[in-house]
């Protein structure tokens, strides 16, 4: 995690379901054990705590934008349960599905 | 630390860290012929823009910028004859700047071959002027550098580009001017930058540039991309998350200005330095040309997917903090900055590797890019009927 406000932590590397992962600040400091729900990839985020619908995400110390659903703690987070505050994302166009 | 580069001086004072004749197309129709003229010329470079020859007015002063700017020695304009945007107009703006500045219209000398043959001879005689200008000994408070990333990753936010912004304080305490463009990364990050606002207005000229954008972003019933695919499958999920991690590449130093890229005007970065905001777009070889036209002689680009560009005007240097990118990409990258993530380097000890980079650059090391012989060059012309809709008053 970035900022001491997240509730959110970026993977430094591939995670798959069910590892426990260490959540660390920027100073390297430990601030918490997880486990993780489902697969992360590199560089993608993950829940440190729960997030209800409707709620902030923060990232950086800044909303990045709210849950469109519940988030619970170790839940991959991206574009599935997550909206904008500010522009939606087109998000069919980023569907890998046909 | 080496603060001083070698460069060219121009007639205006400004200095160049490249020695290019610029062989400038007005429009697309005539790019072939401008081709023609600068094959086989040391130093030439043919350019073009490809919004026809009744282009709004950002286009022109994005070419007169470009003209303007301290890499270029020398510049030649090709028009058809015919274009509204004529090549005398252009051309007596860039002369402005005291360089050798001349022009042709392919009509008037009689098509292909006679243009050719005089547009070489014309090149042949700049070359003379300007080809044996030899690089002296600058400070850098004479460089104006850009930044700007693209194909971005959470990498980038992570690791790049705070290595960049720590290059961008040591730019701006040592003189130098830095510079980032695109006002749609930045919505959702309108605190952060507003807070470093050197006075009330240029706050309030902040919350403006990225205000406008986002009504440009937000006309009812027209989706807009603000992330391309590969940021969401990089991890990015928000235009909010992008533009916060965008925005570190632009160091913490105080934001000077807001400079106007509109259709009444083009500013150029103030001699005196610090740390400027252009408006514009955020879409890379647009960008570049307008960082170009506001002064910029060098660009550091910060990629965590990739990207295989570089500018006919100005070196790009290529920073990535994806070690997967900078492994599969290492002929196009120039910095590795993934050392940060696998804890290996500090922020700052590659922001002092960047800086060092671009006093190479400056002084004349080739970039990857340059290595390669990319000379991407495009103009952005923002619509102005878009803007008149939307009620938004160009400033």
């Amino acid at each position: 995690m970035i900022d001491a406000k997240d509730n959110v932590a970026t993977a430094l590397t591939s995670i798959q379901s069910g590892d426990m992962v260490m959540v660390v600040s920027s100073s390297q400091k430990k601030v918490c054990e997880i486990k993780i729900t489902r697969a992360v990839p590199f560089g993608h985020k993950l829940a440190i705590a729960a997030i209800r619908k409707g709620d902030k995400v923060i990232k950086y110390g800044e909303p990045i934008g709210h849950a469109s659903r519940d988030i619970g703690p170790g839940d991959y987070v991206h574009i599935d349960n997550v909206n904008s505050n500010r522009i939606q994302l087109p998000k069919a166009w980023y569907s890998k599905e046909p | 630390m080496i603060t001083t580069f070698r460069g060219y001086e121009r007639p205006d004072g400004s200095v160049g860290v490249r020695n290019h004749i610029v062989v400038m197309a007005v429009a697309d129709c005539v790019e072939p012929v401008a081709r023609i003229i600068a094959d086989g010329v040391e130093g030439a470079v043919a350019i073009s823009q490809y919004h026809g020859c009744i282009a709004g007015e950002m286009v022109a002063n994005t070419l007169i910028g470009v003209g303007k700017n301290p890499n270029v020695a020398a510049v030649l304009l090709v028009g058809m004859g015919c274009e509204s945007m004529a090549v005398d107009s252009l051309g007596n703006a860039i002369r402005e700047s005291r360089k050798p500045t001349d022009w042709i219209s392919i009509q008037e000398l009689g098509g292909t071959s006679n243009a050719v043959t005089e547009g070489k001879r014309i090149l042949r005689a700049m070359l003379e002027k300007v080809g044996g200008l030899k690089r002296e000994e600058f400070g850098v408070s004479k460089l104006v550098v850009g930044v700007k990333c693209g194909a971005s990753d959470t990498t980038s936010g992570l690791a790049a580009n705070p290595a960049v912004g720590a290059t961008a304080d040591m730019l701006v305490d040592a003189g130098g001017a830095v510079l980032m463009s695109e006002p749609e990364e930045a919505i959702g990050a309108e605190e952060p930058l507003a807070k470093r606002a050197i006075s009330e207005e240029v706050r309030k000229r902040i919350y403006r540039m990225i205000g406008d954008e986002e009504k440009r972003c937000s006309v009812p019933g027209v989706q807009t991309e603000l992330l391309c695919r590969g940021n969401v499958e990089g991890g990015l999920t928000t235009i909010e998350e992008k533009s916060l991690g965008a925005i570190y590449k632009s160091g913490s130093r105080p934001i000077k200005g807001v400079l106007e890229n509109s259709n009444r005007l083009l500013e150029r970065v103030p001699k005196e330095g610090g740390f400027y905001l252009q408006d514009g777009t955020h879409l890379e070889p647009m960008t570049m040309s307008s960082m170009a036209a506001a002064g910029a002689q060098i660009i550091v680009f910060i990629t965590g997917r990739g990207g295989t560009f570089g500018h006919a005007i100005v070196p790009l240097i290529k920073v990535t903090g994806n070690s997967d990118t900078y492994l599969r990409m290492k002929d196009d990258m120039d910095i590795n900055a993934s050392t940060i993530i696998e804890g290996q380097e500090s922020v700052e000890a590659v922001g002092r590797r960047i800086f060092s980079e671009i006093i190479e650059v400056a002084s004349g090391k080739r970039t990857r890019g340059e290595v390669l012989g990319y000379d991407n060059f495009s103009v952005f012309q923002r619509d102005p009927r878009l803007d008149a809709l939307l009620g938004i008053s160009q400033s």
